[in-house]
C-alpha cells in the first residue's frame, strides 16, 4: 500500500475543471478575421469617438508591421490570427441593462455557478464585506454592482465603453499613457481591438471604501477576448482591486491577449491582485487559453506604490510579465505571483522593475509550481537607471516541482546603472518532497490533504498579500488544482 | 499489541530485513539495539508504510490488525507514531497547522467530532511547556530551521499532542546534549501507561540511563539475535557489537 511516485502524479494529472461549462446564450458574433473594416465594426457598434479610431487604427498599422514575441520559454503551433472572432455579445446585452433586473436571468445564472452571485450580493450588502463587481462576458460588460454607493465617494467604476462615454477626457488622457499602443506585438493587437474591460478611478484623498473587482469570463467559441482595464489613483487615493478569469472547456485553444494600465499619482496606492483560472486544456494539452497579457502599472507620482499579486492556475499558455515603472521618488513596486502549471500547462512569467526615481524600492516573490509535464519560466528584470539614487530591490524566486517530468527555470536580468543601487536575489528549486508527504501521513493526514498543505505552505508569502476573503478562495482554488482520487 | 513474525523486507532491491521476530505488550517499553547497518531504521520505516520499503515474507500485526496493508496515514490513525530521525523541514506550514490536521485526522478515523480550537491551543501549549518549547515556536514553520535538538524535542512534542498507543522513536537521543536529552526521556517516562507502548531504537546506551526499558534487543544482519533486560544495554556499552556479530 506504499505510495509510489506514480499515485502522486495521478493525483496531479487529475485535476477537475469546475468552471468548465457552457452558457448556451444567443450571442452576436463577428466573422472571424482582423481587417481596418473590423476594427471599424467594432469602434461603431460602440459608438466610440474618432480620437478612439484613431487609436485602434494606428495601433493595428503598428501591429501590421509586428513580429510574434519568440524568446518565451513557450511552445505553441503558429496563432492564425484570421481564424479569431474578434467581438461577441450576448444579444440581450444589445442594449446595456440598466440594472440587474434587465439582465438575461441565464447570465445572472452563469455567474451563480461560478460563484458570483450578482443579485444576492447587492441585497447582502451591508451584512457581508461588500465587495462591487463589474463582470465582462466574451466581448461586452454585463452588470456593475455598487455603482451609487461608489459614485458617492466619488470613486468611479464602470465598464471601459462606458468611460469612453461617461468621462471621455480621462480615457482619452490615461489610454495607452502606460502601456503605448506599439509596446509589443499582444499590446499592439489589443489596443486595435479591445472590446470592454473595467475602468476605475478614485479622486484625490479618497480611500475606495470596497473591494473592487471584475470578473472575466470567455464563452463563446472561437473568440478571443482582448480586455482593457484602467486604474487611476489620484494624489492620496487607495485602491484594492481584484480580477478573476474562467472559460469554458473546449478542443481548441482560445486566445486572451489584455492590455491593463495603472496609474498612481503623489502618495497614492494600488492594490491589483488577479486569480486567474483560464481552461488550462486537458492531460493531452488540448485546448486551454493562450493569456498573452500586458500588465503594467505606472508609480508615477511620489512615495507612491503599487502592487500586484497573481494567482496564476489557468491557461494552457501563459505570457505574463506585470511591471512597475517606479518614476515619483520614494517610490514602491511590488510583485507576488503564485503560478501553477499541471499536465501540458506552460507559463512565462514574471516581472519588471523599473527604478527611474529616487530612493525606489521593489519587492519580488514569485513561486512556481510545476507537476505533470508542466513547464514554468521566471522570467523578471530590475533595471535601475542613472537618476535611481539609492534604489533597492529585493527579488526571492522560489520552484516546487511535483514528480520528475515538469520543469522549472529561471532567467533573471539586471541593468544597474546606478553604483548606489542594491539588489539581492534568492532562488531554490525544491521537489516535493516524498519524505514531506510521508511525514504528514505517518502523522494520520491523508496524501491530498497533505499536497495541499505544503503547496499551501510554500506559496503562503503570496496569499497573505491577497484580500481575506480571496486569499481564502486562492487556498480552495490550489487545492482543486492539485486534486485528485488518492490510490 | 504489536507482533512481528519472520519480517523480511528490501530497500532499492537489497535485503535489510531477513526474519525477524518481535513481540511488543501494551505497557511494555523495548530498546532495539544494534550496530549501523543493521537494519534498525529500515524496521521502524517499514511499520510505518514508508514507500519504497517492501516487505517480501512475514507478517505485522498491531492490535490484531494486518498492520502491512494500511497506508501510512491509516496506521497513525490506528495509534502508531513514529519519531523521525531525521526530522521533515515543512517551510510555511506551521507547527500548530500540521499538529491540528493531523489530531483531527485520527478524531475524524474514530468518529470524534474536531477538537475545539481553544482546547486544542491550550492542549498544545501545555505539552510544549513539558517539552521546554517556545509557545512561539509552534507558530513557526513544521522544523523551519530548527537546530537538531529542536527538531528531535518537537517530536516527542507531537507524540505528546497525540497520544499514540505504540510509539516507534527513532534515534531521538542522537545528536542531543545533555539536558535535551532529559527533557526527552522526561516526554517519553511521561507518556509511559499500562494501556501503552514504545519501541526505542538507539545506538548509545546513553538513552536508556534516563528511559528503563523492560526489554533490551540487539538486532544485526537483519535479524535480532539477542534479547535481554536492560543489563543487556549495560554489557553493549562496554563490549561494543562485535562480540555478537561474530557468534
Amino acid at each position: 500500500m506504499a505510495t509510489q511516485p506514480e499515485d502522486l502524479r495521478e493525483l496531479m494529472r487529475r485535476r477537475e475543471y469546475r468552471a468548465g461549462f457552457v452558457t448556451a446564450i444567443e450571442s452576436e458574433t463577428v466573422p472571424p478575421g482582423l481587417s481596418e473594416d473590423v476594427i471599424r465594426l467594432i469602434s461603431a457598434n460602440k459608438r466610440e469617438p474618432q480620437w478612439l479610431l484613431d487609436f485602434r487604427l494606428k495601433a493595428y498599422r503598428r501591429w501590421l508591421t509586428m513580429e510574434e514575441p519568440k524568446w518565451a520559454h513557450v511552445h505553441y503551433p503558429p496563432i492564425d490570427f484570421q481564424a479569431i472572432s474578434y467581438f461577441s455579445r450576448p444579444k440581450s446585452l444589445a442594449q446595456r441593462p440598466k440594472s440587474l433586473d434587465e439582465v438575461d436571468p441565464k447570465l445572472l445564472e452563469t455567474y451563480q455557478k461560478l460563484g458570483i452571485p450578482l443579485k444576492e450580493q447587492e441585497m447582502l450588502a451591508g451584512v457581508a464585506s461588500p465587495v462591487a463587481v463589474d463582470v465582462v462576458f466574451d466581448s461586452v460588460s454585463v452588470a456593475t454592482t455598487f455603482k451609487q454607493k461608489l459614485a458617492e465617494a466619488g470613486v468611479i467604476f464602470c465598464p471601459i465603453s462606458e468611460a469612453v462615454q461617461e468621462y471621455p477626457e480621462l480615457v482619452k488622457k490615461y489610454l495607452g499613457s502606460v502601456v503605448p499602443f506599439g509596446d509589443n506585438f499582444y499590446a499592439a493587437l489589443n489596443s486595435a481591438v479591445f472590446t470592454d474591460g473595467s475602468f476605475v478611478y478614485v479622486p484625490k484623498g479618497v480611500r475606495c471604501p470596497m473591494e473592487l473587482s471584475t470578473y472575466f469570463r470567455i464563452n463563446e467559441r472561437n473568440t478571443g477576448q482582448f480586455e482593457r482595464t484602467l486604474i487611476i489613483a489620484e494624489d492620496g487615493a487607495y485602491v484594492s482591486y481584484l480580477e478573476g478569469c474562467t472559460a469554458p472547456q473546449r478542443d481548441e485553444n482560445q486566445l486572451h491577449a489584455a492590455v491593463v494600465e495603472l496609474v498612481a499619482l503623489d502618495d497614492a496606492q494600488i492594490k491589483y491582485s488577479t486569480v486567474q483560472n483560464w481552461y488550462p486544456g486537458d492531460e493531452q494539452g488540448r485546448g486551454g487559453i493562450y493569456n498573452f497579457v500586458t500588465k503594467r502599472g505606472d508609480c508615477r507620482g511620489k512615495r507612491s506604490r503599487i502592487s500586484w499579486t497573481q494567482v496564476e492556475t489557468g491557461s494552457a499558455i501563459t505570457w505574463k510579465y506585470p511591471s512597475c515603472i517606479l518614476r515619483g521618488d520614494d517610490s514602491v513596486g511590488e510583485f507576488y505571483s503564485v503560478a501553477v502549471t499541471n499536465n501540458r500547462q506552460q507559463a512565462d512569467t514574471g516581472t519588471k522593475m523599473i527604478h527611474v526615481g529616487k530612493n525606489t524600492r521593489s519587492t519580488i516573490v514569485s513561486k512556481g509550481i510545476s507537476a505533470g509535464y508542466g513547464q514554468q519560466s521566471y522570467r523578471g528584470l530590475v533595471r535601475v537607471l542613472e537618476t535611481a539614487e539609492n534604489a533597492r530591490n529585493h527579488t526571492r524566486c522560489d520552484s516546487l516541482l511535483i514528480g520528475d517530468r515538469c520543469g522549472a527555470h529561471t532567467f533573471p536580468y539586471t541593468e544597474v546603472r546606478n553604483p548606489t543601487a542594491r539588489l539581492e536575489h534568492e532562488a531554490t528549486t525544491s521537489k516535493i518532497a516524498e519524505d514531506q508527504l510521508y511525514y504528514c501521513r505517518a502523522r494520520g493526514i491523508s496524501e491530498e490533504e497533505a499536497v495541499s498543505m505544503i503547496v499551501n505552505g510554500f506559496c503562503k508569502e503570496v496569499f497573505k498579500e491577497l484580500p481575506m476573503e480571496f486569499a481564502v478562495e486562492a487556498g480552495k482554488l490550489l487545492a482543486v488544482s492539485l486534486e485528485g482520487a488518492v490510490g | 499489541m504489536l507482533e512481528i513474525r519472520n519480517l523480511h523486507a528490501t530497500v532499492a532491491g537489497k535485503d535489510i530485513l531477513k526474519g525477524l521476530d518481535l513481540t511488543v505488550r501494551a505497557g511494555e517499553v523495548h530498546a532495539i539495539m544494534g550496530p549501523n547497518g543493521s537494519g534498525k531504521s529500515t524496521l521502524a520505516h517499514v511499520l510505518a508504510g514508508r514507500e519504497g520499503y517492501a516487505v517480501t515474507q512475514g507478517t505485522v500485526r498491531f492490535e490484531g490488525k494486518n498492520l502491512l496493508e494500511l497506508p501510512p496515514e491509516a496506521r497513525a490513525c490506528e495509534g502508531l507514531f513514529l519519531g523521525f530521525q531525521y526530522p521533515v523541514e515543512i517551510p510555511g506550514v506551521s507547527n500548530l497547522t500540521l499538529l491540528k490536521a493531523a489530531l483531527n485526522a485520527q478524531r475524524k478515523h474514530r468518529g470524534a467530532p474536531e477538537i475545539d480550537a481553544t482546547d486544542f491551543l491550550v492542549w498544545v501549549r501545555e505539552c510544549a511547556r513539558v517539552m521546554g518549547i517556545d509557545p512561539k515556536m509552534l507558530s513557526r514553520g513544521v522544523n523551519e530551521g530548527f537546530s537538531g535538538g529542536e527538531k528531535k524535542r518537537n517530536e516527542i512534542l507531537q507524540m505528546l499532542v497525540l497520544q499514540p498507543r505504540l510509539a516507534i522513536l527513532d534515534e531521538t537521543d542522537s545528536g542531543l546534549d545533555i539536558d535535551a536529552l532529559k527533557v526527552v526521556a522526561e516526554g517519553i517516562n511521561r507518556l509511559r501507561a499500562p494501556q501503552r507502548a514504545f519501541v526505542l531504537v538507539t545506538h548509545y546506551q546513553r538513552l536508556l540511563d534516563y528511559v528503563q526499558p523492560d526489554f533490551v534487543h540487539v538486532l544485526a544482519g537483519g535479524r535480532i539475535v539477542k534479547s535481554g533486560g536492560p543489563e543487556l544495554a549495560r554489557e553493549l556499552e562496554e563490549k561494543g557489537y562485535g562480540w555478537l556479530e561474530a557468534a
